[in-house]
């Protein structure tokens, strides 16, 4: 397996400005985990003041996606990085992108915490995404574990979860449909649960393609849309 | 995977340590990736080359395909225009310079006895970092390659010889009006043209070209590159440049060199973005010094 390190340049001004905007990328991380930490937190306690924090939120994660962008479009223009300084900075657009993404779904599970704490009679099925929520978060986490210590390994395992993840959105859909079945009524209420639940896969997959761009960085070996167990055999 | 490639000193190291250059370059392990084509134009296979005493370049395997760039790429002192030169002997002129191994253009050894360097420099032409246009006219510094190899049967050939050169090298069109004009008095960048030009004059089957556009301005460097893309279509060519991207824009294949060995070598579009030799990483990304 190979080592990342972004330093030791002859320009010390290029490791500063790497280092800088992998920081920014870490706080752009920290910054969505908790969007996704209260937006589920929202979701299951029926508080709106923390539901319009997420909303908040949701702007500074954009503002920070916009700034680190920036950031790499000048060191493009500036360095024309090479080899794993290139996948480096290809890899930190593309992560923001994803993590920009993840604020969007958390964004959507504040607001409709808002909506459902305004609401009386809210059926007791939350509180059911508590269980799906916390794999997305774990998930989530160590996705950007593995980017922070640009570890392989930790990519790969993370990564694998994701199937897990998919099989308790399918078993939680099929839920709500019997809930649905079950009472028109319920049909409403059914359906947001089942759009949050939506979120929370859309934020593991999010994680997912982390992971893919962590083993890039690394390996210089693209990934995505290919077997996950033969790749990493052939990796590490 | 790359376990076996095990952490180097650094070039800073290299100098003040107590190991010799030739411990260092053992030490450097075998050439990463494949130097070897299917039809090589030219065939370098174990070549060493001495400046006296000092040993210059160790073990180098290398092929130049036709219809393909090749650049060679590493530090300054690494050896890179010494292979260069030793491709079309310009390091005969350099009496403490000693090459041993094997050369082969199209098979036939280019140190052997039987050629003639004169010719062999005509088959292999040879641009050089500044442009160094002969004082003569413009017409002069093309034909007079031809002339010397006996390629004209008359003027008129000359003349076809001339024109077609300066076309294929891209600057006809700025100087078909002043052929007559000495040919130092263009720009740097024509300059650089007209040279490619009168090595092509001599319808050599390789070019090679020592950091051709180091002495440019971004424009003229532009229609140099371009010109090597062209000339591609029917010559093989090796350049040696400092410019990284240029090494990126311009070639096929790069070769690494460090302290005279070949490092690693391989797709141009590989080299850049996914090196395999930490070496090469640490080049190619600045890390040096």
């Amino acid at each position: 397996m190979r080592t990342f390190n972004p330093e030791g340049h002859t320009a010390h001004a290029f490791d500063l400005e790497l280092n800088e905007v992998k920081h920014k990328v870490m706080t752009m991380g920290g910054l969505v985990e908790s969007m996704v930490h209260n937006g589920l937190e929202a979701l299951l306690t029926m508080d709106q003041q923390i539901g319009l924090q997420v909303t908040e939120d949701d702007h500074k994660a954009n503002q920070l996606e916009l700034d680190i962008d920036e950031d790499c479009t000048r060191i493009l223009a500036r360095r024309q990085p090479a080899a794993s300084d290139l996948r480096l900075v290809i890899t930190i657009i593309k992560t923001i992108t994803d993590l920009e993404r993840i604020g969007d779904e958390a964004e959507k599970l504040g607001r409709i915490a808002v909506k459902l704490s305004n609401e009386a009679n809210v059926p007791a099925y939350y509180k059911d995404l508590h269980h799906l929520g916390e794999h997305v978060k774990v998930m989530l986490r160590d996705a950007l574990d593995a980017f922070t210590r640009m570890d392989v390994e930790a990519a790969f395992h993370t990564a694998a979860k994701d199937e897990a993840i998919d099989t308790e959105y399918s078993n939680f859909s099929r839920l709500m449909i019997t809930h649905m079945m079950e009472n028109p009524a319920n049909v409403s209420h059914a359906l947001d649960v089942s759009w949050c639940a939506r979120s929370l896969e859309r934020i593991a997959d999010h994680a997912c393609n982390i992971c893919e761009y962590v083993i890039y960085l690394v390996e210089g070996q693209d990934i995505r849309h290919s077997n996950l167990d033969e790749m990493r055999k052939k990796l590490l | 995977m790359n376990e076996e490639v095990t952490p180097l000193p650094s070039l800073e190291q290299d100098q003040t340590s107590e190991q010799t250059i030739e411990e260092i370059v053992a030490s450097l392990g075998e050439t990463v990736g494949e130097p070897r084509v299917d039809d090589p134009k030219m065939s370098v296979s174990n070549v060493n080359v001495f400046y006296a005493e000092k040993q210059a370049i160790f073990g180098v395997d290398l092929d130049i395909a036709n219809n393909e760039v090749i650049s060679m790429i590493g530090p300054s002192g690494c050896g890179k225009s010494t292979l260069l030169r030793c491709l079309n002997r310009m390091n005969d002129t350099i009496p403490i310079c000693k090459v041993t191994g094997e050369l082969m253009l199209d098979g036939e050894d280019i140190y052997g006895k039987d050629t003639d360097p004169v010719l062999l420099r005509a088959r292999v032409g040879m641009v050089f970092q500044k442009p160094n246009p002969f004082p003569k006219s413009i017409y002069e510094n093309v034909a007079y390659g031809p002339r010397l190899h006996g390629l004209n049967r008359n003027k008129a050939d000359l003349d076809d010889i001339v024109v077609n050169s300066l076309k294929k090298a891209g600057i006809y069109n700025e100087v078909k009006n002043r052929l007559d004009e000495s040919g130092t008095s263009l720009s740097g960048g024509q300059q650089q043209r007209l040279c490619i030009a009168r090595t092509i004059a001599c319808s050599p089957e390789v070019i090679l070209m020592d950091e051709p556009c180091s002495a440019l301005d971004p424009i003229a460097t532009a229609k140099i590159e371009e010109l090597i893309d062209e000339l591609r279509e029917n010559y093989a060519i090796a350049i040696v440049t400092h410019s990284m991207q240029q090494a990126a824009r311009v070639s096929q294949r790069t070769a690494y060199f460090h302290l005279g060995k070949l490092v690693e070598v391989g797709d141009t579009d590989t080299i850049f973005t996914n090196p395999s030799h930490e070496l090469t990483e640490n080049y190619i990304t600045g890390r040096f010094g």
